[in-house]
């Protein structure tokens, strides 16, 4: 399987930033501690849709696309971003939500695509680990 | 101080440092350091030796209030001729849904409006662009056209309260819809009040919400500022800000340099315009975050204080004594905020908030408990809200002027931390000034190194958030209730835009889109251009499109 065989590689990750949330801190601390714990970062920048998101994604071959948002559109755009991802063939790719999300729209989240959300104050251990165990699985 | 005095107090310094490392308090030093919440080190103690080391004198450094260089405060009585302005900032869904909330706030003593506007209207776009998707009315007011602005001020005297307005990028388009409003009520332009978060610089660096390439984001900073300075002089013309650079990680040393570089190249930009600095410096404004460490906050509002009005000073020789005052709004920090035990936030908000009026500031908006979890509920707005009235009216502080003036400790922070600030400003000058900076990302990588820092000293348990990595809960978090935006609020502004569209005269707003792509290449004035096509009800959206054909849009650098 494709997956299988990259994760022999570098494990890929590609940060993103959907919508026009300018918010980046949390994604760049992210994307930093990421690659200091030895994944192929790739960060997308600010204000992408959900389609340039998916294209990226494509383009670089991730195993791992994480999402951050603040801006409480996560209902909106996450489901486009999964869609996108599968109908792109990406189904197997690891979709992670990080921001302010609801306890009630984590549930709704899981439900269309994602496999894990992290909320205010996930230790960037904690992401690094969820990232290793979830692709050895 | 005297010489003798000073020399014994040395001796006696001395001796009580060796007296110190014998003590069995020597032996017990907690674990870990001691540094400020920005990894500052604190020494143990201060005296009056530390302050005559720093050459500290009082009468150059502190001075009285009201008077330069306004170290103790802008005001000759300080809060005891008027308290500080409570300002709650707020916005969200409908206008009718904030002037809701605006009203009630009030009605319950609040003294000033502070609007925060949704993402697609702070990047210029109208509710029915496909890029502002689920994001219509979430993080503040949908406002597209001038109508929606009509809604949000409806029944609100306008000649009366002051508003304060989070906006930015589209500032000078916002800006005009307000006048338009103010002038339909037959409030006289003369007589509004209020405050425009027109600072740009700070969105390249920190917050990120830009719309045009810098130089030209900059000049229409000035437009705004020429204009104000000519018809409506009571205005703020710009909230030069430090907060967002600080929320984006920056150290409270880097929010205070990057925030006085920035008001600086306003500065310049007014004076290259051909304003003379009496006209203009009196109305710039600015905005600090209050964060953790309440020493460190105290010292950072006096110490920009002083900074700013130094280097009006040597730099630019105002004769009015109004031009070296720094002015500013306050807001606790909400990075700050723990979505553990979200109800320990009222706590953390109350410390900051006092410290921010210990250090003087002109206005205050302290946070809601919720806001890490959503926008906050009338209930958590309520408690915020009674705690500035607490301090302002229950705990005694403002009874007096600057109460830390003159502690050793104080002092000796003020004065690092106006010649650290002085540092960063040296370093920028040499870069040609902070566009210049700005653009070789140099204030960028600083604020997300020590973003960086800061959360790996988080992880090594090396500063304690309280909750978060320390006395954590076995359960995930407090329920509290939260604010839910309906995601029919998107539908609903969108087929009101679109009956706006069919209702007005098209022509008009054709005839006055055209006016502004003039002025825009010609480099007029876009104050009154603007205003014209506003009251054609051109949206936000159509007039920044215009903008953006002209000047372009800001590409960013990605790095992390």
């Amino acid at each position: 399987m494709l997956i299988k065989k990259k994760i022999k590689n570098k494990i890929r990750v590609l940060v993103a930033k959907p919508g026009l949330d300018g918010h980046d801190r949390g994604a760049k601390v992210i994307a930093r501690a990421l690659r200091d714990a030895g994944f192929e970062v790739i960060y997308t920048g600010l204000h992408q849709t959900p389609d340039m998101i998916v294209n990226t994604a494509i383009q670089e071959d991730v195993n791992v696309v994480a999402v951050s948002i603040l801006s409480g559109a996560h209902n909106a755009l996450v489901p486009m971003i999964s869609e996108g991802l599968k109908k792109a063939g990406l189904q197997d790719a690891i979709l992670l939500v990080g921001g302010i999300i609801p306890e009630e729209d984590i549930k709704f989240l899981k439900d269309n695509g994602v496999n894990e959300v992290f909320t205010p104050g996930t230790s960037l251990s904690s992401i690094v680990n969820y990232i290793h165990t979830i692709l050895a699985d | 101080m005297f010489n003798e005095e000073l020399s014994a107090i040395r001796k006696a310094k001395t001796e009580w440092e060796t007296r110190l490392k014998k003590s069995e308090d020597q032996n017990s030093i907690r674990p870990g350091s001691f540094t400020t919440w920005s990894d500052m080190s604190i020494p143990l103690l201060n005296s009056p030796d530390d302050l005559a080391d720093m050459h500290f004198n009082y009468l150059r450094d502190l001075g009285f209030p009201g008077e330069f260089p306004y170290t103790r405060g802008v005001y000759y009585n300080m809060y005891r001729g008027r308290l500080w302005t409570m300002r709650q900032f707020a916005g969200f869904a409908t206008a009718e849904k904030t002037n809701e909330r605006f009203k009630l706030l009030l009605q319950h003593g609040q003294t000033g409006l502070s609007v925060a506007f949704d993402m697609p209207t702070l990047m210029g776009y109208d509710a029915d662009s496909p890029l502002g998707k689920g994001e219509v009315g979430k993080c503040g007011v949908s406002v597209s056209s001038l109508e929606d602005m009509e809604r949000l001020f409806d029944g609100i005297p306008l000649g009366e309260v002051t508003t304060s307005m989070t906006i930015n990028g589209p500032a000078i388009v916002i800006l005009a819809m307000y006048l338009a409003v103010a002038e339909k009520k037959g409030v006289p332009r003369e007589k509004v009040r209020g405050t425009l978060q027109n600072d740009i610089l700070k969105e390249y660096i920190a917050q990120k919400e830009w719309l045009f390439p810098i130089t030209p984001a900059v000049r229409l900073v000035v437009d705004t500022i020429e204009n104000a300075t000519k018809y409506y002089p009571n205005w703020n013309t710009i909230s030069i800000s430090g907060y967002h650079i600080r929320e984006a990680g920056a150290t409270a040393i880097q929010e205070l340099a990057f925030t006085i570089a920035n008001g600086l190249a306003y500065v310049d930009a007014c004076i290259e315009r051909g304003l003379s600095i009496d006209e203009f410096a009196p109305r710039l404004s600015f905005f600090f975050d209050v964060h953790n460490d309440f020493f460190e906050e105290i010292a950072k509002f006096r110490a920009a204080r002083r900074l700013w009005a130094r280097l009006i000073r040597d730099k630019y020789d105002p004769k009015d004594p109004k031009s070296c005052m720094l002015r500013t709004h306050a807001q606790t920090a909400g990075v700050s905020l723990t979505a553990q035990q979200p109800h320990n936030n009222i706590v953390r908000v109350a410390i900051q908030g006092l410290a921010a009026v210990l250090g003087g500031t002109n206005s205050l908006h302290t946070n809601s408990m919720d806001e890490t979890l959503a926008l906050p509920t009338d209930e958590s707005v309520m408690i915020a809200l009674r705690t500035q009235q607490i301090l302002a009216e229950e705990s005694g502080v403002a009874n007096v002027v600057d109460p830390f003036g003159g502690s050793y400790f104080m002092e000796s922070l003020t004065t690092k931390m106006e010649q650290e600030a002085e540092k960063y400003l040296n370093k920028i000058a040499k870069m040609g000034g902070m566009v210049a900076a700005i653009e070789a990302g140099f204030p960028q990588i600083e604020i997300s190194n020590s973003a960086y820092h800061f959360q790996r000293l988080l992880e090594e348990n090396k500063k304690i958030m309280v909750g978060m990595n320390k006395y954590k809960t076995t359960k995930n978090s407090q329920q509290i209730n939260t604010l839910y935006i309906d995601k029919s609020i998107e539908h609903q502004q969108v087929s009101r835009l679109a009956a706006l569209k069919n209702r007005r005269s098209n022509t008009d707003v054709l005839l006055s889109l055209t006016g502004i792509a003039k002025a825009a290449s010609s480099g007029d004035n876009l104050v009154e251009p603007i205003i014209s096509a506003v009251k054609k009800y051109a949206t936000l959206q159509e007039i920044c499109d215009v903008l953006r054909k002209v000047f372009g849009q800001y590409k960013e650098q990605r790095t992390f």
